[in-house]
């Protein structure tokens, strides 16, 4: 902030607040010509006003909220944006552009927001130690956690907080986000498959086909078969048309169609579908693509919560 | 004291009279767009599918009729009528006055089809396009010419105190107006514009509007109602001539600060969330000034309180303004604001302001109006004004303690942790506990608006009675 918007708001402000204080003087006294209690020499449409001194209280009051306001603004960056008060406050650190640089000053900042930041972890943190390690000090195994009620619950709660905007408090999901309680995995099923995908996110890209398979006649085919391979019955001409086109989708989605786990590729031969079953649905995904993006959770949670609702996630499929 | 039959025959009254009863028309619409939203949160099956009823698009209605619609009309009857009574002269300008009411009618009605439709420039209590815009500003210039000129030719050496705040009311306006809709429209066929400010520059704009929408508007232009109808009404001297001054000086050159406040823990500066806050505390002070001055002035009369539901319905919106500009600068405090912000407490916060302060002191003084202009010696039934006082009274209290305390429930909720720190409460909990709040608020405001029914009535009849003919049992004279 340049010196002269510093200059600008320090002095308005003081211009405002001291007048307020000399004008609070000067009416105090009875400078009017008047006797205190009497009318004065005016009057409008009947209305008469009198020359009362101002109530004590009020008075007080008004010096009282002028000192406070005083003090803090002395104590608080109040004037500009160069100076952070006597106290150095400040709310969080600003500018911070992404999660590494925001754990990078969490080590030093003082920011209200950081301290409270910190004083959760000191109070709650051994919470989640407590559950997410054993006795040697290594993680516990997931499948073991998962069956322990309370650290479920406690996974359960943080994914609520978490996950569930998207997911859905039931983890059931919705078009776009996968449905985690039904034992169908893009990524494995593995309780530690489970975890990466919570710790470093995941990025499922569907190209868009529709200029290499032919426009829309070539959409039509291939969405065709795909249907074909979940059961539905479809065009047979059209069906047998896309399946030579397959090939290409076999490269992800495998010659079966049963999907590649290592590539977050669904499998198209079962009846789940993340952007729906429609064949407008299954259409608009072969033509256009679709991106999924499941962000990293390790910077802005910490291992030890992700520990938990990955034991979590992975005690819905365990009850299946 | 003057009474009905000595107006003197040269003041302008006509367009008094029209602004008058349009406040009372306006008030009942924007009080039922009220209370069909609120019914809308209980019984979201109340938009009937219909776009234009949607919440969305009738909260702002709602906003923009009781502000602009019902708020102004009456600060402008008030108005126009205070300043030829206590200058001393007719209205400047001629067909200006008449220029000046169909003006805002239009600007009125403009609102009233452009935001159900979904015109909005998503600005809090500024959300009408830019078309609009620049109608509403010509008026508003046009209003100002009308008031100021009218000071200027005034036959009296001073200008009254009632006075003071009009013309602080609208000259302040004028410059908020202005410059927080300062737009560029996408054509000049079109009625969607952008701000010319970004991100939390834009923020603070609205914001430095949006208070001050409340204060002057809403605090500035209702006190100088005020300073007019309590001592007419009471017929008792102005307590305090010197406290009039300070009060007046510092509430307008602090209260343009406070709107930072409404941005706390935002991306607004830290520095400027200080100030904000600061100067919402001074802030304290200059506003009970106006409420001690108002209240006071009954010194020698509180007795009439006994006898006269027009003096009643004055001195408890003094008592409403007191209750919500205490409350004010406590929620500008960050610590209170961490726990009051976004919950219904706001909701409370502000309809204590509108219902207690804003409604009753407009009613109150209407109510002193109407026999005046209509050539009456008092309204038509003093009883239905006691009537409708308790209404008003029982209806805000309804409204305002619901909100009280919903909203503070939905703040401890919204922050209470389970022993491993995560929420111990989705929103949606929070949600479900307020409805029973929802019901009790749409209640009160249903038998708010049911006064308001109540005053059209009386108006009527006061109205439509032959020239002189209702003998007033009691109307404080």
């Amino acid at each position: 902030m340049s010196l002269f918007w510093t200059l600008w708001i320090s002095v308005i402000t003081l211009i405002v607040v001291i007048g307020c204080g000399v004008l609070l003087r000067i009416t105090s006294k009875n400078y009017t010509g008047v006797p205190e209690g009497e009318p004065m020499p005016h009057s409008f449409d009947g209305i008469q006003e009198l020359n009362n001194p101002l109530p004590k209280w009020w008075v007080a009051l008004f010096w009282f909220t002028i000192v406070i306001a005083m003090i803090y603004s002395i104590a608080f960056p109040t004037y500009t944006a160069n100076y952070n008060g006597l106290l150095d406050w400040t709310s969080a650190e600003k500018g911070v552009m992404n999660p590494a640089e925001s754990a990078e000053l969490a080590k030093t900042s003082q920011s209200q927001y950081q301290r409270e930041m910190n004083a959760a972890e000191e109070k709650y943190g051994a919470v989640f130690k407590q559950l997410a390690y054993d006795e040697s000090g290594a993680y516990k195994d997931l499948s073991l956690i998962a069956k322990d009620t309370e650290a479920v619950k406690v996974g359960q709660r943080l994914f609520l907080q978490n996950c569930a905007q998207c997911h859905g408090s039931d983890a059931r999901g919705s078009t776009g986000f996968p449905n985690l309680a039904d034992n169908d995995w893009l990524y494995g099923g593995e309780a530690e498959t489970i975890k990466t995908s919570i710790m470093h996110g995941r990025q499922g890209v569907m190209p868009a086909w529709k200029d290499v398979l032919g426009g829309d006649q070539g959409v039509r085919e291939v969405a065709s078969y795909v249907l074909k391979l979940s059961g539905r019955r479809v065009n047979e001409i059209e069906a047998q048309a896309g399946k030579e086109k397959f090939a290409i989708c076999a490269a992800c989605h495998g010659a079966d169609g049963k999907g590649m786990h290592a590539l977050g590729a669904p499998n198209l031969t079962d009846k789940r579908w993340l952007y729906g079953g429609s064949r407008k649905a299954v259409e608009d995904t072969i033509a256009n693509g679709r991106n999924g993006v499941m962000p990293a959770w390790s910077k802005v949670l910490g291992e030890d919560k992700v520990h938990l609702i990955s034991a979590f996630v992975y005690s819905l499929s365990m009850t299946k | 004291m003057t009474t009905a039959t000595t107006i003197q025959p040269d003041y302008n009254m006509k367009v008094v009279r029209q602004f008058t009863l349009t406040t009372i028309f306006w008030g009942i619409i924007g009080m039922s767009v009220g209370v069909l939203i609120a019914a809308q949160l209980i019984w979201p099956a109340l938009n009937f599918d219909t776009p234009w009823l949607t919440y969305s698009r009738l909260r702002p209605l709602h906003t923009n009729a009781v502000i602009f619609a019902f708020g102004v009309s009456a600060l402008m009857a008030t108005s126009l009528y205070v300043v030829q009574r206590t200058c001393q002269t007719k209205l400047y300008g001629g067909p200006l006055a008449s220029f000046v009411f169909w003006g805002w009618q239009l600007v009125i009605i403009s609102a009233v089809i452009s935001l159900p439709l979904g015109y909005t420039t998503s600005k809090e209590y500024a959300e009408l396009e830019w078309p609009i815009d620049i109608l509403l500003t010509i008026v508003w210039v046009l209003y100002a010419i009308l008031f100021f000129g009218t000071l200027a030719i005034r036959k009296t050496s001073h200008i009254y105190v009632a006075n003071w705040f009009f013309g602080a009311f609208i000259l302040t306006v004028a410059v908020l107006h202005i410059v927080n809709s300062l737009a560029i429209p996408v054509s000049l066929g079109s009625m969607k514009s952008y701000s010319i400010y970004a991100g939390a520059v834009d923020a603070m704009v609205q914001w430095w509007y949006g208070h001050n929408a409340v204060g002057f508007l809403l605090t500035a232009g209702f006190l100088g109602m005020m300073y007019y109808f309590v001592p007419k009404q009471a017929n008792r001297p102005v307590y305090s001539y010197r406290l009039s001054i300070i009060h007046f000086w510092s509430l307008i050159a602090v209260y343009i600060w406070a709107g930072p406040h409404h941005l706390h823990y935002t991306a607004l500066p830290d520095w400027a969330q200080s100030l904000g806050m600061v100067m919402s505390l001074i802030l304290f002070a200059p506003s009970w000034g106006g409420m001690i001055n108002g209240i006071m002035t009954l010194s020698g009369a509180w007795h009439k309180l006994r006898t006269d539901p027009i003096l009643r319905f004055l001195v408890v919106s003094l008592s409403f303004y007191g209750m919500s500009t205490f409350e004010g600068p406590m929620m500008a405090i960050k610590t209170v604001n961490a726990l009051s912000h976004y919950t219904d407490w706001t909701i409370g916060h502000v309809h204590s302001g509108a219902l207690g302060w804003v409604a009753m002191i407009t009613i109150g003084s209407i109510y002193h109006l109407v026999p005046r202009l209509f050539n009456q010696r008092g309204m038509y039934s003093v009883a239905l004004i006691n009537l409708h006082f308790w209404m008003a009274t029982i209806g805000t209290v309804l409204y305002i303690v619901a909100m009280w305390t919903s909203g503070v429930m939905q703040g401890l909720m919204w922050r209470a942790v389970n022993a491993d720190g995560t929420l111990t409460y989705t929103f949606v909990e929070s949600l479900e506990k307020s409805y029973p709040f929802y019901t009790i608020r749409l209640l009160g405001g249903i038998v708010f608006l049911s006064g308001m029914f109540i005053m059209a009535y009386n108006t009527y009849k006061t109205v439509t009675a032959e020239d002189g003919s209702i003998n007033p049992q009691e109307l404080g004279e």
